[in-house]
């Protein structure tokens, strides 16, 4: 097995509540030069060695993120 | 008439919607246990509020994949009547029996308020009772309730006459401190496009009783059971279509 590593956020241009109050918080504590954040969902999912990245693909688009709202970058090779 | 109510492991509302349908309504109702493939006869469908597996993942999410929603979506396919509240909404959402998603509340607070809707349209089995334009109250409780759908996806709605229900207030105007979660253009509930599936994201079940603050809810389960009844076929959407 090995492991894939995907990260979802939700899409530019989409209001991320709370990413800006994170924001505010870091401002808060002085980093002040802080820009945008973005806060999102990080999964690890164990897959057979050579598994079929479009698997991986469906997996992300039909239900561990909603393609209407997020987008997501798969990271790990199978 | 049967209703079936249905049951996933971490929904929390569907006691309050048995006991309006059998105690305030006098109906049969039944549970429906979401690991069950069946919708075991029911006429009229309610997907209850709560927190169905954890709104892991996001609201509604795992519940979409629960062996009963099969059955959901060939009842809705043969355009049985379908209402979600609350997490009932989310999980249709996320099941893709109804259009958008949910966005976490703008506040990031968790809204427990008594708010007012504004029918929008009442074409579907829920909402034929009612008035457009009427301004109904009831209560909301989310996290997640901020409807958001692209533009392409909003106009079209907005033409095919499918939101339901827009947030408002007592005189029915689209305020913007009548929007409790930041839903886009104050939508609170919408249909498919053949209307016999309604999302909403304020609770009738809580506004089901004087003794609760308001009566309005009942008018949307009395609907429904007009539709059955057949009483009004002329103003059907799903019949005409």
């Amino acid at each position: 097995m090995t492991t894939v590593r995907i990260v979802i956020t939700l899409k530019p241009g989409i209001l991320d509540a709370a990413g800006q109050a994170v924001r505010q918080g870091l401002q808060a504590l002085g980093y002040g030069d802080v820009g945008d954040v973005r806060v999102g969902r990080y999964l690890e999912i164990a897959v057979p060695r050579g598994a079929d990245p479009t698997q991986i693909e469906a997996m992300c688009e039909r239900f561990l993120a909603n393609p209407l709202i997020e987008e997501w970058r798969i990271g790990g090779t199978p | 008439m049967r209703f079936g109510v249905v049951v996933f492991p971490g929904s929390n509302c569907d006691r309050d919607c048995l006991h309006v349908l059998r105690s305030v309504l006098g109906q049969d109702a039944d549970e429906l246990w979401s690991g069950e493939a069946s919708t075991s006869g029911a006429d009229v469908l309610i997907l209850p509020g709560g927190f169905a597996y954890g709104d892991y993942l996001r609201a509604g999410a795992v519940a979409a994949t629960a062996p009963i929603m099969s059955a959901v979506r060939a009842f809705a396919a043969r355009g049985g009547p379908v209402l979600g509240i609350c997490n009932g909404f989310q999980v249709l959402l996320e099941a893709g029996l109804l259009p958008g998603a949910m966005l976490r509340n703008r506040s990031l607070r968790f809204c427990c308020t008594t708010v007012f809707l504004r029918v929008e349209s009442a074409r579907t089995p829920f909402t034929r009772g009612l008035r457009e334009g009427q301004v109904l109250r009831m209560p909301i409780a989310h996290g997640e309730g901020s409807y958001y759908a692209p533009a392409a996806l909003a106009e079209r709605l907005g033409q095919e006459e499918r939101v339901v229900f827009r947030y408002c207030d007592a005189q029915g105007r689209l305020r913007e401190g009548a929007n409790p979660n930041g839903s886009l253009h104050h939508i609170a509930g919408v249909s498919s496009a053949s209307g016999n599936v309604v999302g909403m994201m304020p609770h009738p079940e809580r506004a089901s009783e004087a003794l609760l603050g308001s009566t309005d809810g009942r008018l949307l389960f009395e609907s429904v059971l007009a539709y059955l009844a057949g009483t009004r076929p002329d103003n059907d959407l799903v019949a005409r279509r």
